[in-house]
């Protein structure tokens, strides 16, 4: 690591940078090739891991670069095309370096091997992904055997670790991570009894539905959901009960299956910790920072990208994110970039969250959101007052999928918030 | 003959409708021309691509992460399966190095899709 002296009180002295991004997955690998190749050198990236790449390391199936690379590479492959970047470029970063707390004034604190660093950055860029939500945050009863895993923890072990979750295998939710697990799984050797969903729809990509559950005759039960752990040392089976209208499990329909192992792929959330202790302003509906169309957050030099700010359905999309952050942060280094939010862009009817949630210029953007519930030959509709801005017709909404919208320059007026409705 | 099925070149996961009648085939509900060749195959021979891990002796990590090149024929898959389980490969590894080449006369190569350098 660079120099970094202590001063008679024993106190670190503080290095200065042009740009500290937090986090080494695709969303920050991405920004720091981008910024590069804006002129932009004095940049640090921190990796709280021993190696860059994010969870792309652990997601070794294909379809990745579809969008970004036009060839569809396993996740390790994608990640490796930025790292070699970002070596041949000869950008600074650190592995092993976790970032413990971040200012409003940008003071970055990060503990490493060799010691406590402090930097104080012009801008800070927040890229640590998302985690995934566990048998505590769905709240699921019963005793604490070993054998319950979320998927990534259990993708982690095979793809990385080269260990066997177990053999015989329940998986709660249809989040993508808990499909491309019950295929691999089935592949090397286990059997996985069924997929329930507490929804009424699947949460994952379709093509996973059918590539990873139907090509392997795995069934899927939606409005279903484990409302009991069975077993001591390990998991002997669950119970699973129907659920009403309102996710509410039925009394009398509960049903016991045996398994070694429960799989919960139960949703991402934004590691949003940093976010909240310097007081940056967090949006409820994405558990994310809510920023503007240049990704800058409520405090000014402070950005997000990628899944810390928006949990998104594929790492194409981050890095496309990530690279359009960077032209942002390298304007504000420049002095060049607004930051005085005028206008706020809302979730209207049948959307359940929108990127960005601020506007503070009539550039040209995108607009990235969700949709409630499933719709066939509906239209999407961005409009500001009664003005008409976008208006799209789809064939078929998804919540599973993020929508992205591009809005043109000039479109936007000076008076009056931007609202993305479903009609 | 009618079948829906749902695309899986890429994300969008268009949902084909085909409608086979004896040698030709109509498709809709695709949005590239991706979708006719999937639903032409879907029909005659359907194909998928796997990943998984191979053994490494000598390696920073027990395992490389390998994946097909392009789309074998799904009755393929768990023989492909079977090769790869038994496989060690020695250290290095490295992305694009071609562990077998035409496996079981698939015509895809099975590729290595993470660098394992050797242990010191």
């Amino acid at each position: 690591m660079a120099s970094c002296r202590e001063d008679e009180e024993g106190l670190r002295m503080i290095e200065s940078r042009d740009v500290v991004i937090i986090g080494g997955g695709p969303a920050g690998l991405a920004a720091a090739v981008e910024l590069d190749k804006r002129g932009i050198h004095d940049v640090v990236l921190l990796e709280r891991e021993h190696e860059l790449g994010g969870i792309l390391r652990q997601c070794i199936h294909d379809g990745f670069g579809l969008s970004r690379f036009g060839e569809s590479l396993s996740g390790p492959e994608y990640a490796q095309r930025f790292i070699d970047e970002v070596r041949e470029r000869g950008i600074e970063y650190h592995t092993d370096s976790t970032v413990t707390s971040l200012s409003p004034e940008r003071i970055v604190k990060v503990v490493t091997p060799s010691g406590l660093y402090i930097y104080k950055a012009k801008a800070v860029i927040l890229a640590m992904g998302c985690k995934e939500r566990s048998r505590g945050s769905v709240m699921i009863p019963g005793e604490r055997p070993a054998g319950v895993f979320t998927a990534g923890t259990a993708q982690a072990y095979m793809n990385i670790y080269n260990r066997m979750p177990g053999r015989s295998v329940i998986i709660l939710g249809s989040g993508d991570i808990g499909l491309i697990m019950a295929r691999r799984l089935t592949l090397e050797g286990c059997s996985v009894k069924a997929v329930f969903e507490i929804q009424d729809h699947p949460n994952g990509l379709d093509r996973n539905i059918s590539q990873c559950l139907d090509d392997y005759g795995i069934p899927l039960y939606l409005r279903h959901t484990v409302t009991d752990i069975h077993g001591r040392e390990r998991l002997e089976g669950v119970t699973v009960s129907e659920v009403d209208g309102n996710m509410v499990p039925i009394p009398g329909t509960e049903e016991y299956h045996p398994c070694d192992t429960l799989i919960l792929s139960v949703g991402l959330r934004p590691e949003n910790d940093l976010i909240k202790d310097a007081g940056i302003e967090i949006d409820e509906k994405t558990s994310g920072a809510a920023v503007d169309e240049n990704l800058m957050t409520s405090v000014p030099g402070i950005f997000s990208s990628g899944n810390v700010l928006h949990v998104h359905d594929l790492v194409d999309f981050v890095s496309l994110e990530s690279e359009r952050l960077a032209a942002g942060v390298a304007s504000f280094i420049g002095g060049g970039l607004a930051h005085d939010r005028t206008l706020q862009v809302i979730a209207g009817n049948g959307v359940a969250h929108v990127v960005p949630q601020h506007l503070c210029s009539s550039s040209a953007f995108s607009l990235s959101f969700r949709v409630r519930s499933l719709s066939s030959d509906s239209v999407v509709r961005v409009r500001q007052g009664d003005r008409v801005i976008v208006e799209k017709r789809h064939r078929r909404l998804n919540p599973a999928e993020m929508v992205n919208v591009d809005i043109a320059a000039g479109s936007i007026g000076k008076e009056g918030n931007v609202e993305v409705e479903v009609v | 003959m009618r079948k829906c099925f749902t695309c899986v070149i890429c994300p969008n996961g268009c949902r084909l409708e085909v409608e086979a009648d004896g040698g030709t085939i109509s498709v809709t509900g695709n949005l590239c021309p991706r979708g006719v060749e999937y639903a032409n195959e879907e029909i005659t021979d359907p194909k998928r691509t796997i990943a998984s891990s191979v053994l490494v002796d000598g390696g920073v990590m027990e395992i490389a992460s390998v994946r097909l090149d392009k789309a074998v024929s799904k009755s393929l898959i768990f023989p492909i399966m079977d090769v790869i389980k038994a496989l060690h490969v020695a250290a290095p590894v490295h992305i694009g190095d071609v562990i077998i080449h035409d496996i079981l006369s698939s015509g895809a190569d099975l590729i290595a899709t993470r660098n394992v350098e050797a242990r010191q």
